[in-house]
């Protein structure tokens, strides 16, 4: 893997002149804080650089890719929660029981597990065997652009196809990774689920509502409402955790989004792809960041 | 001397009801914690794995059944038999003598980390806490940046700086970890700087420093090694991660997760090639993980 910019973009082949013509036209010749001064001016101005690997400007690259990696980190993000929330609420109810002990142990082992090797056995196990999912990519071979690519996302774009063939294929081939990316998000939600509804569950107006003859069910449900705020600033840092997650799953699927153009540019030392990717990426972790905290501020009656 | 043990036995010295040394006190404490350390044996576990790999990493090449490196082309992609108890991969290596010199790096990788990570975090921490400010302001911002990405991502622009390898990815992992670290220790420096123990002993003439290093620093010291243990569990999936997608220890080096890497492309035929590296790497995680909770539950008291 080149990591000298110039020689990837050259080969290693070239003669001394071509590389000297190169190293000049790229700036390097130039002191650091200069080249950085330029990098900062061609950011400003939208100009990100052309990937070498794609012969693209990075900018339409990624706005080629990024739609399969929303698309795959929604439904994960969907599964996480879906599967999360209501663990962690059977946590807290059954606290010191099973169920809590089920649920922390699940919650330890989805932090613990490399979820890439998780997603090659899956692949062996549901793929190779069972063939009840699909394989790499994110439709089977003969579908590939058979639908208008309208969003960038092959459910949607089905659906406005109403192409259900499409979409039944479509759906085969991402519940895999969407639910071992989904892995990480599950254990976080489930455990902050968990202490949040503790902490409800402690509070007087529960066991005043559990005195006046209310059922369990009941007041989970008072306590539920109680814990939404919190809830949903939660799930929106998941969210930005999924990016991370992305990087691999989509690696060990074939999907072709956000992750592998990273993955790709990285191996064949392709700066430009990578630069933009990171700030991509930092730039939406901040933002779902500040989006949580303005979520806290605006819904809980308390901030204000 | 009430340091040695009185006649009674080294069980009624620590168990005393009233300590007669600060020494005496100190070791208390720390039986005490133990006992109740005992107590969680899914941290008594988690601890027996740490060790067990201690222990398999040093003696490794008697551990070991073959030479990790050895090929046999005769005996290639064999599935896992009393002669290769996990099989054989595709050059015929025998894949249980890689996976446990393989731990030799895993702890390389952790042990590096942590003593990179730990004290320059607790430093870097206490001392904005202490001296606030603009100090605190600067090197707070510094941590913003890099808590500003999500871990793996920045990572690999870290080693898509500084080239792949076992070491540019302890050095990219270190570089995404200390921030975590400095919040912590300032967080716990900002609850301890007002104190009155603090102030009396700033009354009495000694400096900022003798202050943070002994007086701030052991209190932070407690929450570092519980923060460290946890993040291990992360800095093994990443550490592997890196190793997967080719830029962390390279392929002929027993690393779990290259290992794995190399056994991707004989996934469908061949599934012991993946899957015993993949359990090496969740059962350490998990160890990790489950030490760290323990941990927590001994020495830091006020969380959950």
């Amino acid at each position: 893997m080149p990591v000298d910019p110039v020689v990837a973009l050259v080969g290693d082949q070239a003669d001394k002149q071509t590389y000297e013509a190169v190293y000049k036209r790229l700036g390097l010749d130039q002191p650091l804080p200069v080249q950085f001064g330029y990098y900062l001016r061609d950011i400003a101005t939208g100009n990100f650089g052309t990937a070498i690997t794609t012969g693209h400007p990075v900018i339409e690259d990624i706005q080629r890719v990024f739609p399969a990696t929303l698309e795959l980190a929604t439904l994960a993000l969907l599964a996480g929660v879906l599967l999360g929330v209501p663990l962690g609420v059977a946590a807290a109810v059954w606290q010191g029981r099973w169920p809590d002990h089920v649920v922390r142990l699940f919650g330890l082992v989805g932090y613990s597990i490399p979820h890439f090797w998780l997603g090659l056995i899956a692949l062996v196990i549901f793929y190779a065997n069972l063939r009840w999912i699909g394989g790499s990519g994110r439709v089977s071979l003969g579908l590939v652009d058979v639908v208008p690519n309208v969003t960038g996302m092959i459910l949607v774009d089905a659906m406005l196809d109403r192409n259900w063939e499409v979409l039944r294929d479509a759906l085969r081939h991402i519940v895999m990774p969407a639910l071992i990316l989904a892995t990480t998000s599950m254990a976080y939600l489930s455990r902050m689920t968990r202490s949040f509804m503790l902490e409800q569950l402690g509070q007087e107006y529960v066991t005043t509502a559990r005195i006046k003859g209310l059922s369990r069910f009941g007041v989970t449900l008072h306590a539920f409402r109680n814990i939404a705020v919190q809830l949903v600033t939660v799930v929106v840092l998941a969210y930005g955790g999924l990016l991370d997650g992305a990087v691999l799953t989509e690696t060990v699927f074939g999907w072709p989004g956000f992750g592998q153009y990273l993955t790709s540019g990285l191996l064949a030392g392709d700066m430009n792809v990578v630069l933009t990717c990171t700030l991509l990426v930092g730039v939406i972790f901040v933002t779902l960041n500040l989006l949580s905290d303005v979520l806290y501020r605006t819904l809980d009656p308390r901030t204000r | 001397m009430s340091a040695a043990a009185p006649a009674a036995g080294w069980k009624a010295w620590l168990t005393a009801e009233v300590a007669q040394s600060a020494t005496q006190a100190r070791a208390q404490r720390l039986w005490f914690g133990w006992l109740k350390f005992l107590r969680n044996p899914l941290a008594v576990a988690g601890l027996a794995v740490i060790l067990a790999l201690g222990v398999v990493a040093i003696f490794a090449p008697w551990i070991a059944s073959h030479d990790p490196m050895a090929q046999d082309l005769a005996r290639r992609l064999q599935p896992p038999s009393a002669a290769h108890w996990f099989g054989t991969d595709q050059v015929g290596r025998d894949i249980y003598s890689r996976v446990v010199h393989g731990s030799r790096i895993t702890l390389y990788i952790v042990f590096l980390v942590a003593i990179i990570v730990a004290p320059l975090g607790l430093l870097i921490g206490t001392v904005a806490g202490y001296a606030g400010g603009k100090v605190d302001a600067a090197l707070m911002r510094l941590t913003d940046v890099f808590l500003a990405f999500p871990g793996l991502v920045l990572a690999l622009a870290f080693v898509a700086a500084l080239g792949p390898g076992l070491f540019n990815a302890v050095i990219a992992i270190a570089l995404t970890n200390w921030p975590g670290f400095a919040r912590l220790a300032r967080a716990e420096t900002l609850v301890v700087r007002s104190s009155d123990y603090v102030a009396a002993s700033r009354i009495q003439g000694a400096s900022p420093v003798r202050i943070v290093l002994r007086h701030i620093v052991p209190m932070c010291i407690p929450s570092v090694i519980v923060r460290t243990s946890l993040s291990m569990a992360g800095v093994i999936l990443t550490a592997a991660g890196l190793g997967f997608l080719g830029l962390g220890a390279q392929p002929p080096s027993p690393e779990w997760g290259a290992m794995l890497s190399s056994g991707r492309r004989f996934l469908i035929d061949y599934w012991w090639m993946t899957t015993f590296p993949g359990l090496a790497i969740m059962l350490v995680s998990l160890a990790f993980n489950l030490l760290g909770d323990g941990l927590r539950d001994v020495l830091d008291p006020r969380s959950e």
